[in-house]
């Protein structure tokens, strides 16, 4: 995985609660055996009538947005399925980072498992930014988001950050803890 | 020290852990599926890693596979080929699969405990939200992305930061259990606290109507878990619970030794902390039917459509998905929830498929017919449900009122493989999410037990089942 570094962009406001992973990624095109390929689909309905006219309407489709790399949205954003399709069309279409005041538990997971940075927002802080429509950068090292001249802090899990910071694979990582799993293994009843 | 249920299978599975961030767990059991899993095994090829517990790891094809007649090809290429992959990555890695020919192929949450995969106490993880259902049998079971899939399979354990607990409590008799299923308490669950009313917490269905409960039915509950944005929910093993699986195929043998260590320590200690609590009372509950676009948007049989403003209770953000949801839905407010006709109706998926299922919903067709306006069908969760179903002749009872009897597989409940809502069409489904074109595109999805679909089946409208005689 890529080491995450600072993202400046404009922001995509994306502005509506509860978006489930079927409107990220709707379920025709899980399909694919392989992680790439999926930003063409992402919110694939929402973007596009009878399948191939863009809607008008829709934030994504405005010019102005084509080269954002930050989505703003808001509550429970990555609810319903498991499927990292959702994460792999986000990073695919070119967003790196994810505003919202709250994430589903599994989406948020998988994000960092792709190199895409959550962040937590409070309400109102994710309002002003819903209100700007200048650039703002994303600075994980010192966990701030830049508006202009105002800085807006965000908390993250420590470990969270260094994943992403250092672009860790996991496995390799857990692969060091093998004589404890083996240790683990041995101490159990089989079951 | 007083400890919760959930508590005790995190303590005795933990491998490391850490002062600050997430513990390493080991699992149990990893059952895997042909949708999540393909991009997982070849992560392990590029690493040139192995699968570590092949005998912990089960594999099946349920959510793309058609459930028409199995001996005719598949005709869509894609979904033929993302099930070869899977028979592929199984046979090169050593997992046991059951196949689209196995009599043991199903829906990965219907089989994993009439295989007795699934037992009590134990870890579960599958890429796929609804593996929460495995926790009816007391197991802490939950979803997982892609990438854990490739990290279990890799070194059968995985991060996990240590959730919080929320004891759900459902009390009261329901006045008839046939009417008001499991189906009904969840969705109030839901509805009452919201869809992200459990993120970050582990549920724990307590209380007398819980041990009420058939397995079956609290299958149903624990499966919709997620629906309120819980990883997991679980109820606390009991004897419904050991004489279920006891004899089923992947049981171990020492299994009588098992149950005296469950049946003393599988439960939350007296005074045990949870972080939240939440109490349901069942005799207070209709019949659920949602009418909107999350299973929280959701109301009594009895009620109407609400207006955007009513349901959201003063939040800008939920009025304005209200709104968005009626205008998906062709809905207007204030219409009788009993007024709204359907076109299609369909009873399955891994919430409401298991053989209770299919008995309770032909107990009101038998003898009858469905509308003329209606199209309707049956999937049962497993090969073995329908088996059952078949001795027990309910694929007649259904077949002579108008149902189609299909082979197993997730169906309709995401329109994976050719069981699609059209564009408009209304459907009463049994199945767990009524997102925007979860069945379809453009189709519209009404969340339901299946005693209310087959009701709705036979009207061409939701009716209230309990004015009619289901005894």
């Amino acid at each position: 995985m890529e080491p995450f570094k600072k993202i400046k962009s404009i922001v995509t406001p994306l502005d509506k609660v509860n978006v489930d992973t079927d409107q990220i990624i709707p379920k025709q095109f899980l399909k694919l055996v392989q992680k790439t390929g999926f930003g063409q689909y992402l919110f694939y309905d929402w973007r596009f009538e009878n399948g191939d006219k863009p809607r008008e309407d829709f934030v994504l489709n405005n010019p102005k947005y084509c080269d954002s790399k930050i989505l703003l949205t808001r509550d429970n954003f990555g609810c319903g399925s498991s499927r990292e399709h959702a994460a792999w069309a986000l990073l695919d279409y070119g967003f790196k980072v994810v505003i919202a005041p709250s994430f589903a538990d599994i989406f948020y997971n998988n994000c960092f498992k792709n190199g895409i940075l959550p962040i937590r927002l409070d309400s109102q802080s994710v309002e002003k930014l819903f209100n700007n429509s200048s650039e703002i950068e994303a600075d994980l090292q010192n966990q701030t988001i830049a508006v202009g001249d105002i800085i807006i802090p965000f908390e993250i899990e420590s470990h969270r950050k260094k994943t992403l910071l250092e672009g860790l694979d996991d496995i390799a990582v857990t692969l060091q803890y093998e004589d404890k799993i083996t240790m683990y293994e041995k101490s159990k009843s089989k079951l | 020290m007083s400890r919760t249920l959930f508590e005790k299978i995190w303590d005795s599975h933990v491998v490391v852990q850490q002062d600050d961030g997430p513990s390493l767990l080991y699992v149990d059991r990893h059952l895997v599926h042909e949708v999540t899993s393909p991009q997982a095994f070849d992560g392990l090829r590029m690493n040139k890693r192995i699968v570590r517990r092949t005998d912990l790891t089960f594999a099946t094809m349920d959510h793309n596979v058609p459930t028409t007649d199995r001996s005719l090809p598949i005709v869509d290429q894609i979904s033929s080929r993302q099930i070869q992959v899977l028979e592929k990555n199984c046979k090169d890695f050593g997992i046991e699969l059951f196949d689209i020919h196995s009599p043991n192929q199903g829906i990965v949450h219907v089989i994993g405990p009439e295989l007795g995969i699934t037992l009590p106490g134990t870890t579960i993880v599958c890429g796929d939200s609804h593996t929460s259902t495995h926790g009816a049998f007391g197991s802490l079971a939950f979803g997982i992305g892609t990438s854990d899939v490739e990290h279990v399979l890799a070194t059968q354990c995985v991060w996990m930061e240590k959730p919080t607990t929320f004891e759900i409590k459902v009390e009261g008799k329901r006045k008839n259990p046939h009417a008001i299923t499991a189906k009904d308490i969840i969705l109030s669950i839901i509805r009452q606290i919201g869809t992200a009313g459990g993120t970050g917490t582990i549920i724990e269905y307590r209380g007398g109507t819980i041990s009420d409960l058939t397995m079956e039915q609290r299958m149903t509950i624990c499966n919709m878990s997620i629906e309120a944005g819980a990883r997991a929910g679980l109820v606390a093993p009991d004897e419904k619970t050991f004489e279920f699986l006891r004899g089923k195929k992947y049981v171990p043998k020492n299994y009588d030794e098992l149950v005296n260590y469950w049946r003393e320590n599988l439960k939350s200690d007296a005074g045990a902390h949870f972080d939240k609590s939440f109490t349901l009372y069942a005799d207070k509950i209709s019949p659920q039917v949602s009418w909107g676009t999350n299973p929280a948007m959701t109301t009594d049989v009895t009620g109407t459509v609400p207006f955007p403003e009513e349901y959201s209770k003063g939040n800008v953000d939920e009025e304005k998905a209200a709104l968005k949801a009626l205008q998906y839905m062709g809905l207007k407010p204030g219409t009788q929830i009993t007024d709204i006709s359907l076109d299609r109706v369909f009873i399955g998926s891994c919430t409401n498929s298991r053989l209770e299922d299919l008995i309770e919903a032909s107990k009101l067709i038998k003898g009858k017919k469905i509308s003329s306006k209606v199209r309707a069908m049956v999937v049962p969760g497993s090969q073995l449900v329908k088996r059952q179903a078949e001795q027990l002749g309910l694929d007649k009872i259904f077949k002579d009122a108008g149902f189609e009897w299909r082979e197993s597989g997730c169906s309709m409940c995401l329109g994976m493989n050719p069981d699609i809502l059209a564009s408009g069409e209304r459907c009463a489904s049994t199945s767990n999410r009524n997102f925007e074109g979860r069945q379809g595109a453009g189709g519209r999805t009404h969340l339901v037990s299946p005693i209310m679909a087959a009701a709705a089946a036979l009207a061409g409208h939701f009716v209230d089942v309990r004015e009619l005689d289901l005894n």
